[in-house]
């Protein structure tokens, strides 16, 4: 049997795995197995796998993405195209108009979706209460790890507090306008 | 004060520092972006104009004095400088238009302007302080938020040009010395258990260098959902777990293999005092055996510091400006063993006069 990548070398390593039931097989010769990072002493992912073959495939036919849907950035222009080949933003508000993509490429590298740490003193109100209020949740699924249930409800009566407080600060504020 | 008086000296955060033993430095490097600007990387010239600009007025009406580099009027050597003293990255380096960097008189805080994001803040301390470096990397970016208004978003955090940064902006690291583990062929283990728990190993000049003398330097990848003080406090267990790994290894080292050690030192000795020609790299790992050396006692003429900063005195750049010449690479190689030469020499005279 070739190689599925290069078609041209015996392949050599046969990979097999179950994804949502159906069987996925795919094998590689020696150096496309090598070319597509896969080690063959720790568990690997034949999605990743599958993915870089998909593109690799694909090499001749424009791909969807840079034509019928050219998704850009309406305050700096930056095509998707432009941003998936650069692997860079090019504005703050790209973070919006890629949410899509950035989204799991965050999830995959920090394996979070949510902001935690230090919010700059101009921020408003809100968005100190709401990063407050993620890293409190972080820490009642800390205490619920550890079965620490009374520091559970102690914290999740500080967010009930902290939003009964915001929204009060809000009342007050659409008062003074 | 110039480049030239600089040389001759060291960067305050070479200085004794706690456990001091395996780790030479801690660094904070925090990226922020300014709100009305696109990134620098797609940013027009008028717009990175705008932010160096805007910069250099801030950095004026602070109280703490600045040295300022502008990359268009600095020269190539002057930059690789820079580069050698970790005060900027070899990417800024490499750039020439609308960027530079603001540096502290003792060297232990840098903010680099239009790098890959609008502002790149790195606090410096001597070994083992990562917490010492972060409450000063956090006062500087208080001082700087006070006049602009940061790209950012409630639920990602500071926005940065790459999604890798995005979050905290934070990147903790130590540089640490490990030449037992290295000799006992237990560093790719280590590399590869601190890559599965969201830390990086890297050399000692960042990203895309080898660990050249024995020099590592361990930071965190994951910069969202987590606090500044979780990151600091997860890489610094590590980190005292790798002192542990390391000392243990100078043990076991010690007991099984003392006269091959003692052996490695006095030879490194001996070449460092004598050798005609000498490359960084070899130069940089014999350093790196005499400083375990003085770790374990086997040599006691020189202190850590002198010895570290000669890790930074005989790079290419340094040696060209306190040579006051241009040099061709194998003239370096004489003029470094002529240097390294006469700082064997002066620590063994200093010793005799005791």
């Amino acid at each position: 049997m070739k190689c599925e990548c290069c078609n041209e070398v015996e392949a050599t390593i046969h990979l097999t795995q179950v994804i949502d039931g159906e069987i996925k097989k795919l094998n590689l010769c020696q150096i496309c197995a090598q070319n597509n990072g896969i080690d063959l002493n720790s568990p690997i992912s034949i999605t990743d796998v599958l993915l870089g073959l998909g593109n690799q495939n694909n090499k001749d036919v424009p791909s969807a993405d840079d034509t019928v849907f050219d998704l850009s950035c309406s305050r700096c222009q930056m095509t998707r195209a432009e941003f998936k080949k650069r692997a860079r933003l090019g504005c703050p508000e790209c973070y919006n108009a890629f949410m899509g993509e950035l989204s799991a490429i965050t999830q995959a590298m920090h394996h979070s979706r949510q902001h935690v740490g230090k919010i700059p003193a101009r921020q408003g109100n809100e968005a100190r209460v709401t990063a407050q209020v993620a890293a409190l949740q972080k820490d009642i699924e800390t205490a619920i790890a550890k079965e620490e249930y009374e520091t559970a409800a102690r914290l999740r009566d500080k967010i009930k507090n902290l939003k009964a407080d915001a929204a009060l600060l809000k009342e007050g504020e659409s008062h003074d306008a | 004060m110039t480049l030239d008086e600089m040389v001759k000296r060291h960067g305050s955060w070479l200085e004794a520092g706690i456990d001091e033993g395996p780790v030479i430095s801690s660094r904070i490097r925090l990226a922020r972006n300014v709100e009305e600007y696109s990134f620098p990387g797609w940013a027009s010239e008028e717009e990175n104009d705008a932010v160096w600009l805007q910069t250099q007025g801030i950095f004026q009406t602070l109280e703490t004095p600045f040295l300022s580099w502008s990359m268009t009027d600095t020269s190539a050597i002057d930059k690789e400088i820079l580069f050698e003293r970790h005060l900027i990255s070899q990417e800024l380096a490499q750039q020439d238009d609308s960027c530079g960097v603001y540096v502290t008189p003792d060297e232990c805080i840098s903010i680099m302007v239009n790098e890959e994001d609008h502002i790149r803040i790195q606090s410096l301390q001597p070994g083992l302080n990562l917490r010492g470096a972060w409450e000063a990397a956090d006062k500087m970016d208080d001082d700087l938020e006070a006049q602009l208004t940061y790209a950012f978003s409630p639920k990602l955090g500071y926005l940065t040009s790459c999604p890798s940064n995005v979050g905290t902006g934070m990147r903790a690291s130590v540089m640490l010395h490990l030449p037992a583990l290295v000799l006992m062929e237990e560093m790719d283990p280590v590399i590869n258990g601190i890559s599965k728990i969201g830390l990086a190993v890297r050399g000692m000049w960042g990203e895309g260098t080898e660990a050249a003398g024995n020099m590592f330097q361990v930071s965190n990848q994951i910069t969202l959902g987590r606090r500044e003080d979780e990151i600091i406090a997860h890489l610094e267990q590590i980190v005292l777990e790798l002192i542990e790994h390391e000392n243990n290894a100078r043990i076991r080292l010690m007991n099984e293999k003392s006269l091959i050690v003692e052996d490695h030192v006095a030879r490194a000795f001996g070449i460092l005092s004598h050798a005609k020609l000498i490359s960084s790299g070899e130069a940089l790992n014999l350093l790196s055996t005499l400083r375990m050396g003085l770790d374990l006692g086997m040599v006691d003429q020189f202190s850590r510091r002198e010895l570290d900063m000669m890790f930074i005195s005989i790079q290419p750049a340094h040696l060209q400006k306190l040579e006051k010449k241009d040099l061709e690479p194998d003239q370096r190689d004489v003029t470094r063993a002529e240097m390294l030469r006469d700082f064997m020499e002066n620590a063994t005279d200093s010793d005799s006069k005791n």
